[in-house]
């Protein structure tokens, strides 16, 4: 039995945490939350592109360092813990994910190594309108190589150079009409508009299509088994993001219990806070422990990726929505201040936890991947 | 990262299987612990119902110690024990390795957990050496059972207020009082007991440790009937119980520490837990009809079986990491202590939401009813106890607010007077 990190990945978190404690502390992360101008830290994204976050799992032949996923989930929980305000996760989570699954070896090679070296953003493009997107609310339309619709929210779209869209690849809008096309932002006939989001320090916005030059990824028609796909492997990723913020509002409110004093006392000397923290502490090492098998399913391409990542994605994503609130509750009316921080986490948790599928979606493909696989 | 064992462990899983296949009943993996079973996973549970008539009780016992024995001679009974005491003399890796694969089958070892897993690693640790010649190794082997004589109506989760009086007469103490949830007093050999020897010394000062035989005279156990019907615990009394000197474990005065050494090891002892969780709802709601169809394909019942599923699965997860930890012969982390906590309320919810399902026949606790052997209806009984039992919830999120997360320890108002001079609401 060997379900831990080796030392290795153990060294690489060590190190991650420090340079983001160094160069993503709060001030970094509020510069982004309060300049609308700013949709990323750049500066931090050029570092960690030097250090080859970027690059983690993307193979060596295509510019990347060659590690495996379990690096990448290193990396994932501390970015998580930092609140780093960076496209990570639409450019390497699932962007260069697609690319790595679905590519020819030709757009692998025109594509990941830019990816690869942070010097180009990539980002998906899927819903169009409010609830869970599927077959007859995906309107957006390819014919004779031209893109037409609009997409929104589009994480990222703004920061993006290249992004994929999910189109309707003939007349039909069904389960096997849907196929997926890498567009260049720059091109005419992509018309960006920003969107607020809950959390300004991971932006969103509108696409707007009209006529635009397209090349596809992956095989017609099978757009929708892909994106299955794909989110259940950034679900993994983003479970550690999700559990390294979890992680810091628990550590938060602890420290903050310990020193506020009412009532004669310490705050955090009162059984209803004690219980509250051990509560988060419990629903913390549960999702950490969903997020590992995750990570094991994800690094060895087990047929239980779907069931393990939707695990981990719900554990995760309820741990750290429970955490981001009780942390504000336990620091009372400080907490929703602006100046506190706890607003930080508040903003970002429920942000992750709507970002590839709410809660309520991933609880479904959990219960019907058990029925299919009837395993129990 | 990867879920194989270590070649040695691999070894090890090998001569566990082949004895278990040589030896015992396999169980079917979906099939009902028996009722009365269903709290194997806390060290405390585990006994034989009395209630449905003394043969059945006799039956089993006799069952489960010619099982111990063949288990003992096989030398798998005391995995962690040393071999000078008749034990494996193995890892705790190996203890875990060991209880995985008797899972799968249907014996019972509940008699002896009590003893092996706890009494015993007692008298190791502050024993004389005539007691533990005499005593380990019919521990081991099951022929004589040993129970543990803690817990007292005034004294639950706050165990250092027990109040059975020990007072010394020349060379022999006279214990006077009561005990309660003691498992197995009723077929128990011997016990080992705390008492207060010294009302007048501080609460935690005035303790001492000893072992009784249970056929001392003046002393009475009395099964407790539970809610479930079921009578897994005890009421002992004891009226001037006479015993020597000789039978004191440790000084006098250091009965909680003595304890302690009982407690550390009750939290080894808990083992897997019992067999309602996930996977029977999910099976159950195949069978069951709602409004809209079958419950599986109802969007509410799909939504909370999947936050019992992450549960279910996270504690097991948790528990590959600990037992990460024992095979790198470190020591697990605080992650175990969750166990229980989300165990016994998981229980409930599935249990209580399992009788919703089943609408109006939810009513019907009868061994007919054909919806998987009335799983159901005992658990929602059981698991009310489980919550309370080794630890309640609110205690187990002190310990984890207190010693895994280092927040303040409650404020008490008993560790500076004597203990006859504390508020009891009886003085």
């Amino acid at each position: 039995m060997n379900f831990d990190f080796s030392d290795d990945q153990k060294l690489l978190r060590d190190q991650a945490r420090k340079f983001l404690q160094d160069k993503c502390d709060r001030k970094s992360v509020r510069s982004i939350l309060e300049d609308n101008q700013k949709n990323y830290n750049a500066d931090l994204w050029s570092q960690i592109s030097e250090l080859g976050w970027t690059g983690t799992a993307i193979p060596e032949e295509y510019g990347g360092l060659g590690l495996g996923m379990l690096e990448l989930c290193v990396i994932a929980e501390e970015l998580g813990r930092a609140l780093a305000p960076t496209p990570f996760s639409s450019s390497i989570y699932i962007f260069a994910e697609f690319l790595k699954s679905y590519g020819t070896d030709e757009q692998k090679k025109k594509y990941l190594p830019h990816i690869a070296s942070g010097e180009k953003i990539g980002t998906f493009a899927l819903s169009e309108t409010n609830g869970k997107p599927k077959p007859n609310n995906i309107k957006t339309q390819h014919a004779s190589g031209k893109l037409n619709g609009s997409k929104n929210p589009v994480s990222d779209g703004e920061s993006a150079d290249y992004i994929i869209v999910a189109a309707n690849s003939d007349s039909n809008s069904n389960y096997n009409s849907l196929s997926l096309f890498i567009i260049d932002r720059n091109d005419t006939g992509v018309n960006i508009s920003s969107l607020d989001t809950i959390d300004p320090t991971r932006p969103a916005c509108t696409v707007d299509l009209k006529n635009v030059a397209s090349e596809r990824l992956g095989d017609e028609g099978s757009g929708w088994e892909m994106i299955d796909n794909i989110f259940n492997r950034a679900a993994v990723l983003f479970s550690f993001e999700q559990v390294g913020g979890a992680q810091v509002s628990l550590d938060e409110a602890k420290k903050y219990s310990l020193e506020r004093f009412a009532f004669g006392k310490q705050i955090g000397a009162f059984q209803a806070l004690k219980h509250k923290m051990a509560d988060m502490y419990v629903k913390i090492e549960l999702a950490r422990s969903n997020a590992y098998y995750g990570a094991w399913a994800l690094s060895t391409d087990s047929n239980e990726l779907p069931i393990a990542a939707a695990g981990a994605r719900v554990s995760a994503s309820e741990a750290y929505n429970y955490a981001s609130q009780e942390n504000i509750q336990i620091h009372g009316g400080v907490g929703f201040t602006w100046e506190y921080d706890c607003h930080l986490f508040y903003r970002r948790s429920k942000l992750l936890s709507l970002n590839i599928g709410s809660i309520r979606q991933w609880k479904e493909n959990l219960i019907s991947n058990l029925e299919k696989r009837n395993i129990v | 990262m990867d879920f194989n064992d270590t070649p040695q462990e691999a070894e090890f899983r090998k001569k566990v299987r082949s004895f278990l296949e040589a030896n015992a009943e396999k169980r079917s993996t979906l099939a009902a612990k028996p009722k009365g079973d269903s709290g194997s996973s806390i060290s405390s549970a585990g006994a034989p119902e009395t209630v449905k008539g003394e043969d059945a009780a006799k039956v089993a016992l006799d069952n489960a110690k010619e099982w111990q024995r063949k288990k003992a001679d096989a030398g798998f009974a005391a995995i962690l024990w040393p071999k000078e005491f008749g034990g494996y003399g193995g890892t705790p890796i190996e203890q875990v390795i060991y209880a995985q694969e008797e899972h799968d089958y249907f014996v019972h070892s509940g008699y002896f957990e009590i003893g092996i897993g706890m009494l015993g690693p007692t008298m190791m640790a502050w024993g004389k050496d005539e007691d533990k010649k005499r005593f380990l190794p019919k521990m081991i082997t099951g022929e004589e059972i040993w129970c543990q004589l803690f817990s007292e109506p005034s004294a639950g989760s706050d165990l250092a207020g027990i109040r059975m009086k020990a007072e010394k007469d020349g060379d022999e103490w006279v214990l006077n009082g009561q005990k309660v949830w003691t498992s197995g007093a009723h077929f128990a050999d011997y016990g080992m007991i705390v008492a207060r020897s010294d009302p007048t010394a501080l609460k935690h000062k005035g303790l001492t440790y000893f072992y009784v035989d249970m056929k001392t005279p003046g002393i009475e156990a009395k099964p407790i009937k539970q809610i479930s019907g079921s009578a897994n615990f005890n009421e002992v009394f004891f009226n001037d119980v006479r015993i020597p000197d000789s039978q004191r474990i440790g000084a006098e005065g250091d009965g909680w520490k003595v304890s302690l050494t009982t407690l550390m090891n009750e939290r080894l002892a808990v083992g897997d837990p019992p067999g309602l969780d996930f996977d029977q709802i999910f099976e159950a709601s195949k069978e069951i009809e709602v409004e809209d169809g079958l419950a599986v394909k109802n969007s509410e019942v799909r939504q909370k079986m999947a936050d019992w599923y992450i549960q279910s699965r996270g504690l097991q997860y948790t528990k590959y990491r600990s037992m990460t930890a024992l095979s790198k012969g470190q020591t697990p982390g605080p992650e175990l202590s969750i166990s229980k906590l989300v165990t016994a309320s998981k229980m409930q919810d599935v249990s209580s939401y399992a009788l919703d399902l089943m609408d109006m026949s939810g009513m019907v606790h009868q061994d007919q009813n054909p919806i998987l052997k009335n799983l159901f209806q005992n658990g929602y009984f059981f698991s009310a106890a489980m919550r309370i039992a080794g630890g309640t919830d609110e205690v187990l999120r002190n310990i984890i607010a207190e010693r895994v997360l280092g927040l303040p320890q409650d404020e008490r108002s008993d560790k500076k007077l004597p203990f006859n001079e504390l508020p009891s609401g009886k003085n």
